[in-house]
């Protein structure tokens, strides 16, 4: 930025010097040459007249001969001097316009423009890098959830697409190469309000080089990284970068939590979701014997879940190279041959499997594959990988029960992590309980609040005994149930999630558990009642965080 | 030799020296002090002042600063003469000359700051 003021200065130097100097001659002139007042007499031009009478004739030529009329040799002068101003006028102007429409002077425009809009949010704030198809499904939903976002990438055209995207908040952004130090401290890296550098650009070296960069900088702040190679995961994990997504890895372990315990699952479906959405149907996906099709990074995180589910795996492989490494990998059944054929698929056992995942690279491979496939066992399950979010119509028109979406999974795995961090320490928990417990939670879920999808609220309680709800309960210490009180008797809906005091955590805590200061609280709630929390929270000097630094609560991992 | 420089170095050095040549004489003799010497200060001066636009040093910097100076020095001896000549035909009144020049003597100052700065920055330069 500065560079390009000094270089502006510099560049402006000709012409100002030249517009000096030709004034100067023109004013010096005219008060040399006599002139005649209306009297007759022989008149000077002043140096104050020369330069009023030049001031106007240069940039308008002119009111007219002030404050007499002129000689012929006072004309003689003034002609030559109005063409010189006037020149030299068009020249300054020109080489202004030039160096404000040069590419260099508009971006060092925008990047000054960035940095004050950054500085200007005064809220805390996520630096998200890449606005591809995960970057814009991350900043959409944030935006909607109230949080604020900083985007950073390096194509106008994605750029143009955020402008054009109609989000419910400003979102600053910068067209830029976040692997540049300066470009991420530009976007705030370094202020406290930064909760989190998201790095979700298609390239895993990129990402890298955004994780390392930040917890060198800022070992303190969090960063959530995509990555998609296991060397670019180990790398990432090297440095303690927070969370790395590999949406594969991701997919494929709900896919066999879905096998395994779809309850639990299903509670990671329904407490993701944002608030008030009407809920899906839920995901059934068979046990029994599964197809792989592509035994790639996707092919081998699924085989890998689906057989700690207990599942038969087959994988169908063309590439000879991956085969071999199946085969390395002591992988029993595994067939050569294209999936996009009959014969192969006939080979590997189709005709008796409950599932098949079509997981290449290629999505007219994978329709074509879950086609095949469905032609000959109709009631098989069908998974399909879809690669391109263009080719949604597509996928939708083959009716498949389930598609992954990589980028859609990553933003998905990413939002609770970015908005209410107990909420992901939750479900992880989640993960390790029994699909019976799951069920009954998800029981009371659905009594309360029907077929929405709950509002998730994390709180901490700050006041000494919660007085803010005082003249609610009494003398009696203040519990978690006495949240849902409203002064208008009506019955609100809460499911109390999670519970936490000096650093022991508590699943699905009885509403009658007595609350304290220090304690956190993770509610299921509905929306309206949620705003109601908030306010509550944000309105009572004796109760917490407000919503904006709840994010900020980050218990520990579970194990 | 670099034009650029023996420009720069020229119209510092003549700001300064059309400063002195108006600056010197009696502070209150009108015929001391012509007017065409001021008007030749300024624009010199003023020229300097953009010559000097641009320089990202420190020393860039404190140039364009004590040539700042100067331009508002002698832009205001120039707005004292030019009132007292034109709305109160006192031009020529020894305490309004006297105030022109020490206006302008002040500019003096600026200018001798930049030419010393000038000279140093010039000795320090190694072959």
């Amino acid at each position: 930025m500065e560079k390009v003021l000094f270089l502006f200065m510099r560049r402006m130097r000709r012409p100002l010097v030249l517009l000096i100097s030709v004034y100067a001659i023109a004013i010096g002139g005219l008060v040399l040459i006599p002139g005649q007042d209306d009297q007759g007499q022989v008149w000077h031009y002043d140096f104050f007249h020369a330069f009023y009478f030049f001031s106007f004739v240069g940039p308008t030529v002119g009111f007219g001969e002030i404050p007499y009329a002129l000689l012929p040799q006072q004309r003689f002068w003034v002609s030559l001097m109005l063409y010189l101003t006037v020149i030299s006028w068009l020249y300054t102007i020109g080489k202004i316009f030039g160096l404000v429409s040069e590419p260099a002077f508009i971006r060092a425009m925008q990047e000054a423009r960035f940095i004050r809009a950054v500085r200007r949010l005064q809220e805390p704030f996520h630096i998200v890098c890449g606005y591809g198809e995960t970057g814009s499904l991350i900043v959409e939903a944030l935006s909607a959830r109230g949080a604020r976002c900083v985007v950073l990438d390096n194509e106008p055209a994605r750029l143009d697409d955020l402008e054009l995207a109609n989000l419910p908040l400003d979102v600053p952004r910068l067209c830029a190469d976040a692997t540049n130090t300066q470009v991420l401290i530009e976007a705030g890296m370094r202020l406290e309000d930064c909760l989190s550098v998201i790095a979700v650009t298609d390239s895993d070296a990129v990402n890298t080089k955004i994780a390392v960069t930040t917890k060198l900088l800022m070992p303190r702040r969090v960063v959530m990284c995509r990555a998609e190679s296991s060397a670019a995961m180990e790398n990432m994990a090297s440095f303690d970068t927070d969370h790395i997504i590999n949406p594969f890895d991701v997919f494929a372990e709900h896919l066999g939590l879905a096998i395994r315990k779809p309850h639990v699952n299903e509670l990671h479906r329904w407490l993701g979701a944002r608030a008030g959405r009407k809920l899906a149907e839920p995901l059934l996906p068979p046990k029994g014997h599964w197809l792989v099709c592509g035994y790639g990074r996707f092919g081998r995180a699924c085989r890998r879940y689906l057989e700690a589910s207990d599942v038969q795996v087959t994988v169908i492989e063309r590439d000879a190279e991956s085969f071999a490494k199946a085969k390395d990998e002591g992988l029993k059944n595994r067939i050569v041959g294209s999936a996009t054929d009959p014969e192969p698929l006939h080979e590997a056992g189709v005709e008796g499997a409950q599932g098949i995942i079509a997981g290449t690279d290629s999505d007219t491979d994978n329709l074509s594959i879950v086609l095949t496939a469905r032609a000959i066992n109709p009631r098989i399950y069908t998974v399909a990988r879809q690669n391109h979010r263009a080719e949604g119509e597509l996928y939708r028109a083959a009716r498949l029960p389930l598609v992954v979406e990589p980028s859609r999974i990553v933003a998905w795995r990413i939002l609770p992590l970015a908005t209410i961090p107990a909420l992901s320490d939750f479900l992880a928990r989640c993960r390790n309980q029994e699909d019976d417990w799951a069920a009954e939670l998800l029981e009371e879920l659905r009594e309360e609040m029907g077929r929405r999808a709950p509002a998730v609220v994390s709180l901490r309680v700050a006041g000494a005994d919660c007085q803010g709800l005082r003249h609610a309960v009494g003398d009696r210490a203040v519990r978690i149930a006495d949240l849902a009180y409203s002064p208008q008797g009506e019955t609100m809906p809460l499911v109390p999630l999670m519970w936490g005091r000096d650093g022991k955590y508590t699943l699905r805590p009885a509403p009658a558990q007595a609350l304290q200061a220090g304690d956190s609280l993770l509610l299921a709630t509905s929306e309206r009642m949620a705003h109601r929390l908030e306010w509550l929270v944000c309105h009572s000097e004796h109760w917490g965080s407000a919503p904006g630094t709840q994010t900020r609560l980050r218990p520990p991992q579970a194990a | 030799m670099n034009l650029d420089k023996v420009l720069f170095g020229f119209f510092v050095l003549l700001a300064l020296t059309l400063n002195v040549g108006f600056v010197y004489g009696d502070i209150d003799t009108p015929e001391h002090h012509h007017v065409w010497e001021l008007f030749a200060a300024l624009v010199v001066s003023l020229i300097a002042t953009v010559l000097k636009f641009g320089d990202r040093s420190h020393l860039g910097a404190v140039l364009l600063a004590s040539s700042l100076v100067a331009d508002l020095h002698l832009v205001a001896a120039a707005l004292v003469w030019g009132l007292n000549s034109q709305v109160f035909a006192a031009a020529s009144e020894p305490g309004v000359v006297a105030s022109v020049v020490s206006l302008a003597c002040g500019a003096l100052v600026a200018n001798l700051a930049s030419v010393i700065l000038l000279v140093v920055e010039t000795l320090t330069l190694r072959r």
